[in-house]
């Protein structure tokens, strides 16, 4: 049998080298913490504390503000100091709860706790993860205990681990895969419980065969988990395709996972999700790899959210030389940095530095039609065509060609030999037909 | 520090790398022609006709976008391989005033005045090859003598091609025809020159099988059912081999600008010109019809695309 995978992405180098023999290095944090109050998909949490307020490790200081929210919990013990916006890795300006660290760590009540999943309600796990703040750690930040509560609980058949780290230069998910493989499945199997019918399948791609090793070694008793290995190939890891190769199923964007009978969890939720569950810890710590060829040193850290970037990069070593371009996360989907004061958040997979910006190094010139960027489509669309109605600002010819089903995984631009900036026009048409589409929502409801 | 949207990273393919593999893949056609040629005197002529094309097609391009005051593009090479492959299409015969007034033709008439690179809804080269057989009918059909017995009448200089011979009723050789040692244009004769630069092509993903492969497939099942000769292997091979069938299959009707995007276009794409190739060789008036074939459909593309959209991923995809 082939290895599982889907048809189109692209072979970008991989860049994994430069970090995967890096063991998870733990940093504490200096004085400061900022917590964004937006660090998830949905909407903002509000703060529930106040300036001056004294907080503790594990409390929460950010509320879920409705059904796709999540709530937002301090790292460390110490004092409010402001709560004001504050940049963050996005460009945006975002609410911010501000804490001074007092450096004792003092944690709240009951945290660490060991507990028992199997003692536990599938209610109870569900509010737990809640109010844990547990969010997708891939990079899209939705609110897992959304994802993990649909409207048939036997109706799910598979609960996916996405092991893919598609996205080239990362290796945090790997070292995790490698150093907290335990945790991992516990997460698994905690997900696993709370669906009657379900099957684990951990899905790797083949360019990490130590994990896949370890992992199969661990799940070996397991019958209801299963490994499955998966092509490298970007964007393996993108949820419609990981579902896809590992089930076979089809999902388009107006699906849930769940409407697939499938509930996908990146490798660092997974083990959020357990370390919320059986041990009482909130969502308060992010691995990232800290990688790129303008970096002095490269790293895999495990740290505090809260955590600033530039803290992050003193520890591990600097840069090498100036970098042309930082960018919080991978080369294909992270966004690129002007200033690398801000904060880690729950989202945060990486710090990339790189000397040259390959974007900067080619001017666009006409589309030749090569067809490059239809091959290279996961979601079977026709790039070029979009791009030529996203160019006159055409929404209503641009949603004709489906533009609302891409995924903004950037195949396309990266073959592009014209080097158009596809996926750049495609971001803004989407955000125009999404607008559109929820004002007139609202004025269906008014009426 | 530069700030852009994701993603951060490219390939290394760029126009020019891409055109510059079509211009490597044309070489070992275009030299044959010339040594090919040079066997009935005109090697220098076929080397010039080339060199001509070349430099009257990049400026052209270069002049009009000066004019215009337009940015220079000629650092695509695609101007190049215009004119590689218009001189492909010319006897060796041709003076060279008529193949420089046919890249003047193919860049300024059917490529910028459609707007430059991406624009031009037929293939330029070709284009102007059609330009210039409709207006030098005879220049453009003189070809060495191969077959001196066979007149096809226009002029006297005028020779037949193996297609033009067979035809008339008169057995080719057909292994002759593969090697490339008969008389036609400069880059039609030889189909084992042709296909070691298709396979560079596709080998370096530059181009897809799906045009050329559904092309020829088809003109070789219509002309053996409605070509008379069913059965006739002989037949059948010298319409593979002749009237720059195969040439026209990997380096023209493959030109990315006037060929469908759509993968399941580019199938219907390659049967269309398959047919039409078919019907002008056994029933129009000249024995060959490839030509005109692409530049016809070329016209059809934007309608073919329309009909063919792929389905977008998980579009049929129901909620359990």
């Amino acid at each position: 049998m082939g290895l599982s995978t889907f048809k189109g992405g692209i072979h970008p180098y991989e860049g994994k080298e430069l970090s995967e023999d890096k063991a998870i290095m733990k940093l504490e944090p200096k004085e400061v913490l900022v917590f964004p109050m937006g660090q998830h998909l949905g909407a903002p949490a509000n703060p529930t504390v106040a300036v001056g307020d004294k907080v503790l490790v594990g409390q929460r200081i950010g509320e879920a503000s409705g059904f796709i929210s999540a709530n937002i919990c301090s790292s460390v013990s110490g004092t409010v100091k402001a709560i004001e916006p504050h940049l963050t890795t996005g460009g945006a300006m975002s609410l911010s709860v501000i804490i001074e660290n007092d450096f004792n760590y003092t944690p709240v009540e009951g945290f660490g706790v060991k507990r028992d999943y199997k003692a536990l309600s599938a209610e109870e796990i569900r509010n737990i993860v809640k109010d844990a703040g547990v969010i997708g750690m891939g990079g899209a930040g939705f609110p897992t205990h959304v994802k993990i509560t649909p409207k048939d609980d036997n109706a799910i058949d598979y609960v996916i681990i996405n092991g893919a780290e598609c996205e080239p230069y990362l290796t945090s998910d790997y070292r995790l895969m490698l150093e907290e493989t335990e945790a991992m499945i516990g997460g698994l199997k905690v997900v696993l419980s709370l669906f009657p019918k379900a099957k684990g399948i951990i899905g790797i791609e083949e360019n990490k065969p130590e994990a896949i090793k370890k992992v199969k070694e661990l799940v070996a008793g397991e019958s209801d988990i299963s490994v499955c290995e998966l092509k490298t190939k970007y964007p393996q890891g993108g949820e419609r395709m990981l579902i896809y190769a590992t089930t076979g199923r089809k999902i388009n964007s107006t699906m849930l996972p769940a409407d697939a009978g499938c509930v996908v969890n990146n490798v660092d939720t997974m083990i959020s999700i357990y370390m919320a569950v059986c041990e009482s810890t909130p969502s308060i710590r992010r691995t990232l790899t800290v990688t790129g060829d303008a970096m002095n040193n490269t790293a895999n850290v495990q740290v505090r959210t809260g955590m600033s970037y530039k803290e992050i990069l003193d520890e591990v070593g600097g840069f090498k030389t100036t970098p042309e371009k930082i960018i919080s996360g991978g080369p294909m989907m992270g966004a690129a940095m002007f200033d690398i004061d801000v904060p880690v958040t729950k989202a945060s997979s990486a710090l990339l530095a790189l000397t040259k910006d390959e974007v900067a190094k080619y001017e666009p010139t006409a589309c030749i039609r090569c067809g490059r960027c239809v091959a290279a489509c996961p979601s079977n669309l026709i790039p070029q065509k979009m791009a030529e109605a996203a160019e006159r600002f055409d929404d209503e010819t641009f949603e004709k060609l489906e533009g609302m089903e891409c995924f903004e995984c950037g195949s396309c631009t990266y073959v592009c030999p014209a080097k158009k900036r596809l996926t750049q026009a495609f971001k803004q048409s989407r955000a125009s037909v999404a607008a559109a589409r929820r004002a007139k929502a609202a004025a269906a409801a008014k009426k | 520090m530069n700030v852009s949207a994701a993603p951060h990273v490219r390939s290394k393919d760029t126009t020019s790398s891409i055109m510059r593999d079509v211009a490597i893949a044309l070489a070992p056609t275009l030299i044959f022609g010339i040594w090919n040629f040079n066997r009935y005197g005109y090697g220098l002529n076929a080397f010039l006709l080339i060199v001509i094309c070349v430099v009257f097609c990049v400026g052209t391009e270069f002049i009009y976008e000066k004019l215009m005051k337009k940015p220079n593009t000629i650092g695509d090479l695609s101007a190049v391989v215009t004119g590689l492959i218009l001189a492909l299409n010319l006897p060796a015969t041709l003076p060279l005033w008529i193949a420089a007034l046919g890249s003047i033709f193919a860049i300024l008439v059917v490529k910028m005045v459609y707007g430059g690179l991406g624009q031009n809804f037929m293939n330029p080269a070709l284009g102007a090859r059609c330009f210039l057989v409709i207006s030098f009918a005879a220049r453009m059909t003189a070809f060495p003598a191969e077959f001196p017995g066979v007149s096809v009448g226009v002029d006297t200089v005028a020779t037949a091609t193996p297609l033009t011979a067979l035809k008339a009723g008169a057995t080719v050789d057909v292994f002759k025809m593969f090697i490339g040692t008969t008389s036609g244009t400069i880059g039609e004769t030889s189909v084992v020159a042709v296909l070691i630069g298709a396979i560079y092509l596709v080998a370096r993903k530059v181009i897809s099988l799906r045009i050329p492969v559904t092309f020829i497939v088809t003109t070789l099942v219509f002309v053996e059912l409605f070509g008379g000769h069913m059965g006739d292997m002989n037949y059948l091979l010298a319409h593979l081999c002749g009237g720059g069938l195969v040439v026209g299959a990997f380096f023209m009707a493959t030109d990315y600008v006037t060929s469908p995007i759509t993968p399941m276009g580019q199938i219907v794409f390659g049967i269309i010109i398959g047919i039409l190739t078919g019907i002008f060789r056994l029933f129009g008036g000249s024995a060959e019809g490839v030509s005109y074939a692409i530049i016809i459909t070329n016209l059809l593309v934007p309608l073919i695309e329309r009909f063919t959209m792929p389905k977008a991923f998980g579009k049929e995809a129901v909620k359990k």
